[in-house]
């Protein structure tokens, strides 16, 4: 118990104190974890929108597929993605490990299923409501996608807003392709984890209510933009 | 195109629709068919029939949102190329976006093609047509059932059809509410388009047909002139229906 | 219109996280956890990097996982901490030139009560017997790092079968020092952890340092350049100035200077010329016995 006393006491230090180091590691954090997220989203919802509306041979297991990468342990995505861009692996000519960019790489392997499949479900509901009204007014299944992602956004900003929380809280991904290089790819996560190592609890526990306030950010914000972007009332 | 302002659709017609032994059975059980006539220009056209008679595949079948697994659907105007642009159809329950009335309009009009420019001035004209131009800024699904049918079809409206098909579209309605929907329908073809609609309410179809397409069990029964078919149908079930017997 | 401005935020976030600083010269080291924690990285490559203007970007991994990083060819310079393995990077043809560097010391931690009795023994071979023959807890990395590897040299010379001992009292972490440690503070149990990791620690509730002075215990750092050869686009010049750099009088009195509450952590040992390396080996066998 002393020692979340004292992590609540870190905590406010680190945000008092600005440190330059911290703000660094959350610049990072942020940087990486959002732009994994749109990434994703620009591959997700046009796989979601595919999956929920093209018939195609093989469509049911690859549904089942995007539905079970969902729960893609983050460390095997990591080992996965080290492999390809590992100087030794196929990828490996372009530079990429132990960068950001590939913890935006590996980050967005992780978040695409999410979005994906809940974008697949979503259209999948509305085509089935929508379908006939949209073929009436001479909208085919591929201009019927721009329209179905509008009408789903509520839903599609919930499921963006969940695959940026298995961004940010993830370690293991990051911590194998990027390194946890001081300076250059140490993200909140792969810090708290060095801390932890490091027998430094209480900072570790600091820097770990950071994040969740850095999550609470990011998700009431969302908030914000769904009343500006939301239906006309009067 | 068609001018909607006037509301009288221009362009070369796609009337006559011919429908010749056209079935449909998607699982091999034919549910409706073998049906064959023809649907000719400026008539107001009812399907009646008890329900499951197939009124609304039929409906479906005319205005291609369904593929005919025997016969065909041949719209035979010199436009006919064009014809899946010059229809439009109103559902039971109407389908509106989560946007504003005005919204669901413009973007009817940007599926056809319409310069940006253009649509909210054809739009508004369509709302104001139906009496809903000062609901245009509302959220289209917070209408009321009557509102949102009326906004189906100023949505309809504003695409300048030839032909209009309506599935049953008063069935959730109140009466006052159906009242104003028949009105719209009935401007819809004073402004000269073809009108093919379903209902099961009788008075509906005496107040709007022009002619009667009976059906039963998937089989076009009778295709009669209005007066005679309410005078004196000429089948036993079409005289059992409109006596108020349940058909079985 | 909404949408428009977020894809253009997401446009510039996705500039920011491509980094900006691509331009200045870098290296990247493979070096283990033990020395990363310690702090001894964040002390002096700020030193180098102001010498020669070259960044240098330390990959933390156990010793084992270092060396495979190395051998990828993901990695200009390894810098570990166990001779053997060393060795035979080079022998492979993965390394070229190696130095030695610097060394520190093991020393067996353990619960103050000391339920095995090791408390100032200075054979730690008998005393890993004793808690062998206590069956007391003990905390091993179980990783194949440098640390891992002296531990189960020692478990050899005391003669001790570890696999019947698996999982009862002897407990393989398979992670680094600090977790170790702190599953060893956790649950009370022996450990043999290197002492830059040890004083740097944080969370040391009830061990204490029970074990330590043994040539057993005597753990050497080495460095070593990536073969260029083997992987041309290794950075062979910047990689080799910072490894003569580390050998030099300035890196060695860096690696000197560095401390941890007033300790001195690492003791630099590196030997001017390749001449000298072999007497240099023959007094690393036999380390002078009382250093803190």
């Amino acid at each position: 118990m002393n020692e979340m006393r004292e992590a609540f006491r870190q905590a406010l230090l680190l945000i008092g104190g600005a440190d330059p180091h911290l703000v660094e590691i959350v610049a990072l954090t942020a940087q990486v974890s959002l732009s994994a997220v749109a990434l994703a989203t620009a591959l997700g919802l046009p796989l979601g929108a595919g999956l929920a509306l093209f018939r195609f041979p093989g469509r049911r297991t690859a549904i089942v597929l995007v539905n079970a990468l969902m729960g893609l342990p983050p460390v095997v995505a990591g080992l996965v993605v080290y492999l390809l861009l590992s100087r030794s692996g196929p990828l490996g000519d372009w530079g990429l490990l132990f960068t950001p960019a590939a913890m935006i790489v590996a980050q967005c392997v992780l978040v695409v299923p999410i979005i994906a499949a809940l974008a697949r479900q979503a259209l999948e509901d509305l085509w089935a409501e929508y379908a006939e009204q949209l073929r009436s007014l001479g909208a085919g299944r591929l201009r019927a996608v721009p329209t179905l992602l509008w009408e789903a956004r509520y839903t599609l900003v919930t499921g963006v807003l969940a695959g940026f929380g298995r961004a940010i809280a993830e370690v293991g991904a990051v911590l194998i392709v990027g390194g946890n290089i001081a300076h250059h790819t140490r993200v909140m996560t792969t810090a708290i984890a060095l801390e932890t190592s490091k027998g430094d609890l209480a900072l570790a526990l600091g820097l770990g209510i950071l994040l969740i306030g850095l999550s609470v950010l990011v998700n009431a914000s969302a908030q914000v933009m769904k009343g500006l972007t939301g239906e006309p009332r009067v | 195109m068609s001018d909607p302002a006037a509301g009288a659709p221009a362009g070369a017609p796609i009337l006559p629709l011919a429908c010749r032994g056209v079935t449909y059975a998607p699982e091999g059980q034919a549910l409706v068919g073998p049906l064959t006539f023809r649907l000719e220009a400026g008539r107001r056209t009812v399907l009646m029939g008890p329900n499951g008679a197939g009124k609304s595949i039929t409906l479906r079948l005319c205005h291609g949102l369904l593929t005919p697994t025997a016969g065909e659907v041949r719209w035979e105007g010199p436009a006919a190329a064009q014809a899946p642009r010059r229809q439009a159809m109103v559902f039971q329950r109407p389908v509106l976006l989560r946007r504003s009335a005005l919204a669901n309009v413009t973007y009817a009009l940007a599926v056809r093609g319409v310069p940006r420019g253009e649509r909210r001035v054809l739009a508004a004209r369509a709302l104001a047509r139906t009496g809903l131009a000062a609901l245009a800024g509302r959220s289209a699904r917070l209408l009321s059932g009557g509102e949102q049918q009326r906004l189906a079809l100023a949505r309809a409206w504003a695409l300048g059809p030839q032909v209009l098909f309506l599935d049953e579209p008063t069935a959730n309605l109140d009466p006052a509410a159906s009242r104003t929907v028949e009105e719209a329908v009935g401007a819809f073809h004073a402004a000269g388009v073809t009108v093919v609609l379903t209902t099961h309410d009788l008075g509906q179809a005496q107040r709007l047909a022009d002619q009667v397409l009976f059906m039963h069990r998937g089989r076009l029964l009778e295709q009669t002139p209005a007066d005679a078919f309410f005078t004196h149908a000429r089948t036993p079930e079409a005289r059992a229906f409109l006596r108020g017997e349940l058909l079985v | 219109m909404s949408l428009r401005r977020l894809s253009v935020l997401a446009a510039l976030l996705l500039c920011f996280a491509l980094p900006a600083r691509a331009a200045d010269t870098f290296i990247t080291v493979a070096s283990t956890t033990s020395t990363e924690n310690s702090g001894l990285f964040a002390d002096i490559l700020p030193q180098f990097r102001r010498a020669t203007g070259i960044e240098v970007r330390v990959v933390a991994q156990g010793t084992g996982q270092a060396i495979r990083t190395a051998m990828h060819g993901d990695a200009d310079v390894l810098f570990v901490h166990h001779k053997a393995s060393e060795l035979k990077f080079v022998a492979e043809g993965y390394g070229v030139g190696r130095r030695e560097v610097m060394y520190n010391d093991y020393v067996l931690v353990g619960p103050a009560a000391d339920p095995a009795g090791v408390r100032g023994m200075t054979d730690v071979a008998r005393a890993f017997a004793k808690v062998a023959a206590t069956r007391a807890p003990f905390a091993s990395r179980g990783d194949t790092s440098g640390t891992h590897k002296a531990e189960l040299g020692i478990w050899q010379k005391a003669g001790v079968d570890l696999k019947a001992a698996a999982g009862a009292w002897y407990r393989e972490t398979g992670s680094g020092m600090g977790a170790t440690l702190n599953t060893a503070a956790g649950m009370d149990a022996y450990a043999l952890a290197d002492r830059g990791t040890w004083i740097a620690f944080r969370n040391k509730r009830d061990l204490r340092v029970l074990v330590e002075g043994d040539p057993l215990l005597f753990n050497q750092y080495g460095v070593i350049l990536v073969n260029p050869k083997r992987f041309p686009h290794v950075k062979a010049a910047e990689g080799q100035r910072f490894i003569d750099w580390l050998v030099s009088r300035e890196g060695q009195a860096a690696i000197a200077a560095f401390r941890v509450g007033g300790r001195q952590l690492f003791h630099p040992n590196a030997e001017a010329t390749a001449a000298r390396r072999g007497r240099g080996e023959m007094e690393s066998r036999n380390p002078p016995r009382s250093h803190n």
